[in-house]
């Protein structure tokens, strides 16, 4: 082994570990979500790219950097999930998956068609005064945009992290996830606890939609990509586990990174499937997940 | 349709590190009622499912008719010849009464009309026969409690394994549902062992009584002796409504 | 019981000879309807064919598969990869075809269901085998990789090689979902159907009178598996053409389960009554598409659809439907 590839190895972990940072926030969204009503949201991945598309938006018409429209498409978002957890996915609540299933997965036409109406089959992206900036590490080169996208992933996650430890609501949201339902503090209202946690949910995927469109333009054909991502990344972390998601978004960064250089590009997500296999069948509570029921 | 001799040896089972049951043995003979009675958690639902073949003994074995079942899936304990209630009743709810009769019927008999007019008979027997074609989650649960008695009957076993199908019931159903079971036993010599609080059916039916707590046999005699047994009255008796 | 007793016992006259009407009329309508009209019966054909394979595994022995697109995707493969390389034709091919997709559902089936995988965690095992076997086909040559496997379309009409038109084709596909229908009325009025459903109902219990669940359970998947590779091989040969990403992705996948789900799980009609509805509204949609002239439009009506049935019709629209009508099919 060269050094040269040592070095490349080492750029594309650190690539790997950064973009691994916003996989992670999308999937702590889909694992918060299943944690505490056993809903799996198969429109996660639509939801992404909805989240990329307003800040691509909000860059090309308004010349507001993603950074400056996260907030806003995180506020926005947590409205929507808690509106659409009352008024649509309540009642399915405890019902038949595949019912879950079929709902969400109108749910999931809906949004990526309606972005397709919208803004059309291209691809679109935004190029940032820092696109090509890069710091030095050392011997690594960091991209600028990659690194200030995993950044805000990083103070995101400290501000959930505050959210579960701090508030009641979201210290009763991770009660709930971990326990599900089993340890509900009383006199918490159950239903505005799951609009809540699919509010949170959505804000999470929003916010992390508006962080990746600074690293990768975006089509409605991702959709579902990114779903299977979020799917793979909660599975391997342990469906329901917060760090679970986070850690799980770091490890498939990587690993797709790596796969990248070392293999063919287009096998890096038959690893990641392999690598899901491999955890269902072997520890289906996930690597960092809890042994339970 | 005879019954089946029934025997633990040693039978010991630990739940990660826990001490579930340890060291119980007892005999049915064959064509016997005998009950299994003590306090909640005392391990009886335990060795109940180590003899339906649901967990595998850590030590010991369970044998019928001198042939060893445990270890077994409860598939194959059942084509052993061992029929079983759940305390907590499962029916299959989107299935109509005749319906879950039938599926227990269909392990003696592959064909589906026999089967089905095995479980007639089998509803006739337990007054359910006019609900038949209801949906087995209409029922009411001492319906369900009938049912799953039923269902069990339906695989023809040599051994009936009961889980508390008295609780729920009003005492006169209590005593319909002990005269049919001691009407099967005397007609078919059917072996039964039936987990029970309800202590008006015991007395009634068991000709032996095994008392269990925190995972051990600490008693085993007619029901008269049990009840003047100082060591039962201290943990059982002493804590559960003798009535 | 004789078969014809399984077959035909319970039935109403009046249904029996609703059904035959039906048959006849669907074995006569290529002589009196349109080419456009025979081009969105065969997908209402194929939509109820394998909307049938699937709720043998789902609707009757109760395990979600999102993955079925593996087993389509197989059969078309096997079928096709033999055809082109050796020549040999589809009705020979589809046994190997058949046997490669009930080998992969065995596989799949035994390490969910030994590793007591259910629900979500079982349907996401079958989307990753799925999604897995895709990219591995895209790496595969002898099958055409990711630039797709194409069949000979340059030779005479000949049925014993399935070459030929929409007519031929739609002839086969009606007889593969009569067929299914058939099969799936004698299997849920044996042993095996009453013991899958007493599986889906309560696993635990079924076990306990007798049933060899997962002999049982790996036998639905088996039996579902090869039925929907039958679907693969005759959509291979249709369509000409086998691209890893269509054959083995999600969305295939997903289109097979939405008929039954949407017609009503575990029912004899349902996907079929499922498979009327979805192609019908998904050629309404197009059309007003088309009209609007707005990409996408068809899908979000499409979306909204699924919403509203699945909102208002959980069951599934035959159940309602059939209660309506007085025929009371209940969802067993």
């Amino acid at each position: 082994m060269t050094s040269d590839f040592l070095l490349a190895l080492a750029q594309a972990i650190t690539k790997g570990l950064l973009t691994g940072m916003v996989y992670g926030l999308m999937a702590l969204g889909l694992s918060v979500i299943f944690g505490v009503m056993r809903v799996v949201n198969f429109a996660h991945g639509e939801m992404m790219i909805v989240g990329m598309y307003l800040a691509w938006a909000g860059f090309e018409y308004f010349q507001v950097s993603p950074l400056v429209s996260l907030p806003l498409i995180a506020v926005l978002f947590f409205f929507m999930g808690y509106a659409l957890q009352r008024g649509l996915i309540s009642p399915f609540i405890g019902r038949p998956e595949h019912q879950q299933f079929l709902l969400l997965l109108g749910v999931a036409l809906i949004l990526v068609n309606v972005c397709l109406a919208v803004v059309g089959p291209d691809s679109h992206g935004i190029q940032l005064d820092s696109q090509f900036d890069s710091y030095e590490v050392g011997p690594l080169v960091l991209d600028a945009v990659r690194l200030h996208a995993a950044i805000g992933a990083i103070v995101i996650a400290g501000l959930l992290w505050l959210f579960f430890t701090r508030t009641r609501i979201g210290k009763s949201i991770r009660a709930a996830a971990d326990n599900n339902m089993g340890a509900l503090v009383v006199g918490l209202n159950v239903r505005r606890l799951y609009a809540v946690t699919f509010g949170v949910g959505a804000a999470c995927v929003g916010a992390a939609g508006a962080l990746m469109i600074t690293i990768i333009p975006v089509t409605p054909s991702l959709a579902a990509e990114y779903t299977l991502l979020a799917f793979i990344i909660v599975i391997v972390g342990g469906l329901g586990s917060m760090t679970g998601a986070l850690a799980g978004g770091l490890l498939i960064g990587v690993s797709e990174a790596v796969a990248g250089l070392l293999a063919d590009p287009s096998l890096k997500s038959m690893f990641s499937f392999g690598l899901l296999i491999l955890v269902l069948l072997l520890r289906p509570q996930g690597l960092l997940g809890k042994r339970g029921t | 349709m005879t019954g089946a001799r029934l025997e633990l040896i040693e039978l010991g089972k630990n739940f990660r590190g826990l001490r579930a049951v340890h060291d119980v043995s007892f005999t049915v003979p064959a064509g016997a009622i005998h009950a299994l009675i003590g306090p909640n958690g005392a391990g009886k639902t335990t060795i109940f499912n180590m003899i339906a073949g649901v967990y595998r003994p850590n030590a010991g074995t369970v044998t019928l008719d001198g042939r060893v079942i445990s270890g077994q899936r409860p598939d194959q304990v059942c084509a052993a010849g061992v029929g079983r209630t759940f305390q907590l009743v499962k029916p299959f709810k989107g299935l109509s009464v005749l319906e879950n009769v039938t599926v227990g019927a269909l392990h003696r008999h592959r064909d589906l009309d026999t089967a089905r007019q095995n479980a007639e008979v089998i509803l006739t027997q337990l007054g359910l026969h006019d609900r038949r074609h209801h949906l087995a989650e209409s029922l009411t649960l001492p319906d369900r409690k009938r049912l799953e008695v039923a269902r069990a009957l339906a695989t023809e076993p040599r051994l009936l394994l009961l889980d508390e199908v008295m609780a729920g019931l009003r005492p006169t159903e209590v005593d319909v549902m002990v005269a049919f079971l001691r009407d099967l036993n005397a007609r078919t010599g059917l072996t039964i062992l039936l987990i029970e609080h309800v202590m008006r059916a015991v007395m009634a039916l068991a000709a032996e009584v095994v008392v269990v707590s925190y995972g051990e046999k600490i008693a085993h005699g007619s029901p008269q002796e049990i009840s003047r047994n100082p060591a039962v009255l201290d943990v059982y008796l002493g804590e559960e409504d003798a009535a | 019981m004789t078969i014809h007793r399984r077959l035909l016992s319970g039935v109403a006259p009046r249904i029996l000879w609703m059904l035959m009407g039906l048959l006849a009329l669907l074995i006569a309508a290529p002589y009196f309807i349109d080419k456009y009209a025979l081009s969105v019966l065969i997908l209402i054909l194929y939509f109820a064919y394998v909307g049938q394979a699937w709720n043998i595994m789902m609707g009757f022995a109760g395990e979600l598969s999102l993955g079925h697109a593996l087993y389509a995707g197989l059969g078309g493969y096997v079928a096709a990869g033999l055809f082109t390389h050796y020549g040999l034709g589809p009705w020979a091919g589809v046994f190997a075809a058949a046997a490669a997709a009930a080998l992969a559902g065995a596989i799949v089936g035994y390490l969910g269901f030994r590793f007591s995988l259910a629900g979500v965690y079982f349907a996401l095992l079958t989307i990753a085998f799925g999604e897995f076997t895709r990219i591995a086909f895209d790496h595969l040559d002898w099958f055409g990789g990711s630039a797709g496997l194409f069949l000979k379309v340059d030779v005479a009409p000949n049925p014993f090689d399935l070459r030929g038109g929409p007519v031929l084709f739609y002839y086969v596909i009606l007889a593969l979902a009569a067929a299914a229908f058939v099969l799936s009325r004698l299997l849920l009025e044996s042993r095996l159907g009453r013991y899958w459903l007493a599986i889906r109902e309560d696993a635990e219990a079924a076990q306990a009178v007798g049933v060899p669940v997962l002999r049982y359970k790996l036998m639905a998947v088996m039996i579902s598996a090869a039925l929907t590779s039958l679907a693969g091989v005759w959509n291979a040969f249709y369509y000409n053409n086998l691209f890893p990403e269509t054959a083995f992705g999600i969305g295939r996948s997903i289109e097979i389960t939405l008929a039954p789900i949407i017609g009503g799980l575990g029912t004899l009609f349902g996907p079929i009554v499922g498979a009327v509805v979805l192609t019908g509204m998904g050629e309404a949609f197009t059309s007003l598409g088309d009209t609007l002239g707005i990409p996408g439009i068809k899908q979000i009506f499409y979306g909204l659809a699924l919403l509203i049935i699945v909102m208002y019709r959980p069951a599934g629209i035959w159940p309602w439907l059939s209660e309506r009508l007085g025929l009371g099919e209940r969802p067993r």
